[in-house]
């Protein structure tokens, strides 16, 4: 155990040295990664603000039924009926037509145009407002009441909000696609780099392997320097978004002043925060031990 | 110990390095092997290391095939032997102490007793007051200790040499020829090649001979 611990306290302890031995380059290679995790992840913090912010538009999606005109008391309270029994409706509000005209004629702009009017000619109508809000939920509803009758015209409020939704969900998809690409990129980065510092020490690998080294020892060192790289690239990468979304909070204060409101976009929370870390330095920790192991099977195949 | 069989070595390009090639030698014995260079003196010595692999015949050290042994298994196997090389193979960024630290860390030693070990073996090569020196700060002949004191370092049963003492004057020769000596007689089992015919007569030791991959008579 003792022996297991100094072995692997030594061997970051070379890592460290490494690093440090060559500041430059370090930095480096951890500036390429940091920028590179940067793009997909701050794509993906912009569509959870969007997100956040379509969820306080939306609040939850209504739809209006408009009824005939020539519909009596009894149809009325006949789809009041309809309403109250469908296992899709949580609540809903009744708006008489008195009532709907009387709201236009509080409008400074329409109420000469009420005025001037003859007979009321707009419809009773029902307000609801599901109790599932899911796409497919509300298309069902809307259907199903269509086809009541004296029922004219029923309206689904949630069209813009269901776009808005599907290219949120086109946003994820391209995310995804540009991280798992940068990923590998990472993984290609490491590689190069580990490959570079294992040319650095060809030697000491070489004599290590003579004098009874097994491979999981040539390449522990390696793997520490790859994970500890990815990380610090990964919080390179934190940073990168912190200081972008930091700019980015202040330009858009402003406009959130313009329309009275407020908004400013948050950062990764602290579980995708080391979610982001820990995938960094996983792919790190890949893309050296790619490299070593190529480099011992060279080895390996060299000496037969 | 260590028994040929009938060992064959042929290079890719199907040059013979060896021929032919069976002896045997017991614990504790102290061997040397002669020849002009190219006569495949270092290549039987990588063959009893396991750095290279016999193309024909068997190899056993220590009850163990070594043709047939598994990749993964020869650092195991290697940690028998120390290994004293022509070209040192010192690592030059790293002090005389920490090269000789080397095998004792890649054998998982308790760090607590290493550093006495590692002194011990530098007392024995004679270089105990150079600990924190760099390998270039050396001469030829203590590059060439500091080899030796890297190879005794874990205690090996089997102290493989390759023309240990090759660009060395008389007197270091002498030296060093000392050392393997008092080594063999605590009990180390020596395989050393060389082409250094008055250090054969002085020492008067069993002599395997080769001559252009075959054993001479």
């Amino acid at each position: 155990m003792m022996a297991w611990l100094s072995i692997n306290f030594h061997a970051l302890a070379a890592t460290l040295r490494k690093l440090a031995g060559s500041p430059l380059s370090s930095f480096f290679s951890i500036c390429v990664i940091g920028i590179a995790l940067s793009l997909p992840t701050g794509i993906f913090v912009l569509l959870q603000n969007i997100e956040t912010l379509s969820g306080n538009f939306t609040g939850s999606p209504q739809i209006s039924l408009f009824l005939s005109k020539d519909a009596n008391s009894a149809e009325v309270s006949e789809i009041e009926k309809r309403l109250k029994e469908n296992p899709g409706v949580d609540h809903f509000r009744f708006v008489p037509k008195e009532e709907a005209l009387g709201e236009f004629r509080k409008d400074a702009e329409f109420s000469d145009v009420v005025a001037s009017l003859s007979q009321n000619p707009l419809p009773d109508a029902f307000v609801v407002f599901a109790r599932e809000n899911s796409a497919k939920n509300l298309d069902a509803l809307h259907q199903e009441m269509l086809k009541w009758p004296k029922v004219a015209h029923a309206q689904l409020d949630s069209n813009w909000a269901r776009k808005l939704d599907s290219f949120l969900k086109l946003g994820h998809v391209a995310t995804s696609i540009l991280a798992v690409l940068l990923g590998f990129a990472l993984i290609f980065i490491t590689f190069n780099t580990i490959r570079l510092q294992i040319l650095t020490q060809k030697d000491e690998i070489e004599v290590a392997k003579l004098i009874g080294a097994t491979n999981t020892f040539i390449r522990r060192p390696f793997l520490y320097l790859g994970a500890l790289q990815g990380l610090a690239g990964g919080i390179a990468a934190w940073g990168i978004i912190a200081a972008g979304l930091h700019f980015m909070n202040g330009a858009i204060q402003e406009l959130a002043q313009l329309y009275s409101t407020r908004f400013i976009l948050a950062n990764l929370g602290i579980r995708e925060s080391l979610l982001l870390f820990f995938l960094s330095a996983c792919l790190g920790w890949l893309g050296a031990w790619l490299s070593v192991s190529r480099h011992l099977w060279q080895l390996d195949s060299g000496s037969q | 110990m260590i028994s040929f069989q009938a060992v064959g070595k042929r290079y890719p390009g199907g040059f013979d390095a060896l021929k032919n090639i069976t002896f045997s030698i017991e614990r504790g014995e102290m061997v040397f092997i002669a020849g002009h260079s190219g006569a495949g003196k270092s290549t039987l010595l990588k063959l009893v290391a396991a750095i290279e692999r016999p193309t024909s015949g068997s190899i056993l050290v220590r009850d163990q095939n070594l043709g047939r042994m598994k990749r993964s298994a020869v650092p195991y196997l290697r940690r028998n032997f120390g290994l004293v090389f022509q070209d040192h193979k010192l690592l030059f960024n790293r002090t005389v102490f920490e090269n000789v630290f080397l095998p004792l860390q890649i054998g998982a030693f308790d760090p607590r007793e290493a550093g006495s070990r590692v002194r011990a073996a530098l007392d024995k090569v004679g270089l105990l007051g150079r600990e924190h020196a760099y390998p270039v700060e050396l001469s030829g002949g203590e590059q060439q200790r500091l080899c030796i004191a890297r190879a005794i370092v874990n205690r090996p049963a089997i102290l493989i040499a390759d023309e240990p003492t090759g660009n060395l004057d008389a007197e270091y020769s002498g030296i060093i020829m000392d050392m393997f000596k008092s080594f063999n007689q605590v009990g180390v089992t020596l395989l050393v090649s060389t082409h250094d015919e008055a250090m054969l007569r002085k020492l008067r030791p069993r002599v395997i001979t080769l001559h252009q991959g075959e054993l001479a008579p």
